[in-house]
């Protein structure tokens, strides 16, 4: 904490949200318990289809299998997406040639093409990361694109001043002054991933989370659908989380600047 | 040794206007030779191009024609012979004081142990010793130009090429940036070529003084006090001072009253 000495102490972050997730799961009970259980489901009942569903270690296989999948195709978004964004940004050219196939591929329809992606890649494992690592590298591509193309002039003409070579600006430059829009563009992906990830096992619907979504659905089992959807919102939540964690120790100066203590 | 010499040096640029190109004249043939181990102020109304000749020299921007010398070699873009302090010190944020000052000896090829030994001279020459692990935005303004001018120096170039460095400072701080510069170059004997807008400041630091206009030579003012000037109260209560800043002021006022950028429909 880096108050002032004597002024009023300010209510934990944490604190806060933990009260308006409990206010949430408490209004959710209530409205929840007098809807019919195909329309709709509360969290108790949730939480005992998520203890039969540990139980019985479908939940263990089917997360791993979409973690598998998410962690495989996320890592090939960035490793794609940052080096892409960053020669996109810097380079005229480039950008000319190509910068409309990334605003275009951003919008593109994924969930149409699912089914000609599963003809090519079949219904395994890598047709979802396939399907994850476009709906990924996209955010990632355009964010570090746009963070270069803010990094001050000046900043470059530095580099340029003590006749520092073009790919020693990029990498001693431009990427650590478009670390934070890197960052944005890291958790953007996350949500898109997740989307992703779930929309390719619905098709598929053999493995993963989004098998056991659709195939509850199929059972009117609302309950236990709503176990993985609750499932891979706090997945996606934990990765922003821990993405916030890694900029605050890859960027600490970042955070200073803004003057934010956490996120 | 850091002889500068700008050769008929001119600058255009297009600008867009109101969907019409024109041409506006920045620079339209300058000259001036600046000797080495001399401090030259540029000085003169907005939109005059003294900045655009500084960056010139510097090789960040290219002239329309003309050439530059430094030591009588002409130069094509950035060198190493020449090190630029900004405006506003342009510090790499992510970096400390000292790996700023790194950065640019990094540049020039040099390696450990050379380097930390290289960088902890230039902040200590910039009274920076205690602050060497501070990155830009815990160090104040006149630290952070600290930074700037250590490295730049740190390079060793010929010439020490300066933007306004200390414009935007407070009167304080600034009086003692001057005092430390006016120190530093005594040690060094740097050639300064140093672009301000505060007369007070081309007249305590300058050897000459160039007073420029609508992109061209307007003046050139000798600055007949002695040096050293590091007992800058003194200077300041010496009757040349105000005689010489009264000859610049004039000079400033004399000019045709036209706008500062001659533009020429294209």
């Amino acid at each position: 904490m880096t108050g002032a000495v004597g002024a009023p102490r300010r209510v934990p972050r944490g604190a806060i949200s933990a009260a308006t997730i409990v206010v949430f799961l408490i209004a959710w009970e209530i409205f929840g318990r007098k809807i019919n259980p195909i329309f709709g489901s509360y969290p108790t009942a949730i939480a005992r289809a998520f203890v039969t569903l540990a139980q019985s270690g479908k939940l263990e296989k089917a997360l791993l299998q979409s973690l598998a999948s998410f962690l495989t195709g996320y890592a090939a978004a960035v490793i794609v997406g940052i080096p892409l964004g960053l020669v996109v940004g810097r380079f005229p050219a480039v950008e000319a040639a190509i910068g409309f196939f990334i605003t275009a591929g951003y919008a593109m329809p994924l969930v149409a093409l699912v089914p000609l992606l599963v003809l090519w890649f079949g219904l395994g494992f890598t047709v979802k990361a396939v399907v994850i690592f476009l709906m990924a590298v996209f955010p990632i591509v355009i964010n570090t694109w746009l963070g270069v193309r803010t990094v001050p002039k000046t900043l470059i003409e530095v580099g340029t001043a003590f006749v520092a070579p073009k790919a020693t600006i990029v990498r001693r430059i431009i990427l650590p002054a478009t670390v934070p829009y890197i960052m944005a563009g890291l958790k953007l992906a996350v949500g898109r991933g997740v989307v992703g990830m779930i929309i390719a096992e619905f098709f598929t619907s053999i493995s993963g989370l989004g098998a056991i979504i659709i195939n509850s659905a199929n059972n009117f089992d609302t309950a236990t659908m709503f176990v993985p959807v609750l499932l891979v919102m706090i997945l996606a939540w934990a990765l922003t989380q821990a993405i916030g964690a890694l900029e605050r120790r890859v960027a600490p100066w970042q955070v200073e600047l803004a003057g934010r203590e956490e996120s | 040794m850091g002889e500068v010499q700008l050769i008929d040096l001119g600058k255009q640029f297009r600008l867009q206007l109101d969907r019409q190109e024109q041409i506006v004249t920045a620079l339209d043939g300058v000259n001036l030779t600046v000797a080495d181990g001399e401090i030259v102020m540029l000085t003169g109304p907005s939109g005059c191009g003294k900045t655009t000749a500084l960056r010139i020299v510097m090789g960040l921007e290219r002239a329309s024609r003309g050439r530059v010398l430094v030591d009588g070699r002409e130069t094509a873009g950035c060198g190493h012979d020449r090190g630029m302090v900004f405006q506003h010190a342009e510090l790499l944020p992510w970096l400390t004081a000292r790996e700023n000052v790194t950065f640019g000896l990094q540049m020039k090829g040099m390696r450990e142990p050379e380097l930390r030994a290289t960088a902890g001279t230039y902040l200590e020459l910039g009274g920076l010793t205690g602050a060497a692990g501070r990155r830009p935005h815990q160090l104040s303004g006149g630290m952070k130009q600290r930074v700037g001018i250590a490295r730049a120096l740190a390079i060793d170039p010929d010439v020490l090429l300066m933007d306004e460095p200390f414009g935007a400072l407070d009167a304080q701080t600034r009086e003692t940036l001057q005092a430390q510069l006016l120190e530093i170059h005594a040690r060094t004997r740097k050639t300064i070529l140093f672009v301000t807008h505060d007369l007070d400041e081309a007249v305590l630091l300058g050897d000459r003084v160039v007073v420029m206009g609508h992109g061209s030579v307007r003046e050139i003012v000798d600055v007949p006090l002695p040096r050293p000037r590091t007992d800058v109260e003194a200077i300041r209560e010496d009757p040349l001072f105000a005689q010489t800043r009264h000859r610049i002021w004039r000079s400033l006022h004399d000019g045709p009253r036209r706008p500062a950028d001659a533009v020429v429909p294209a």
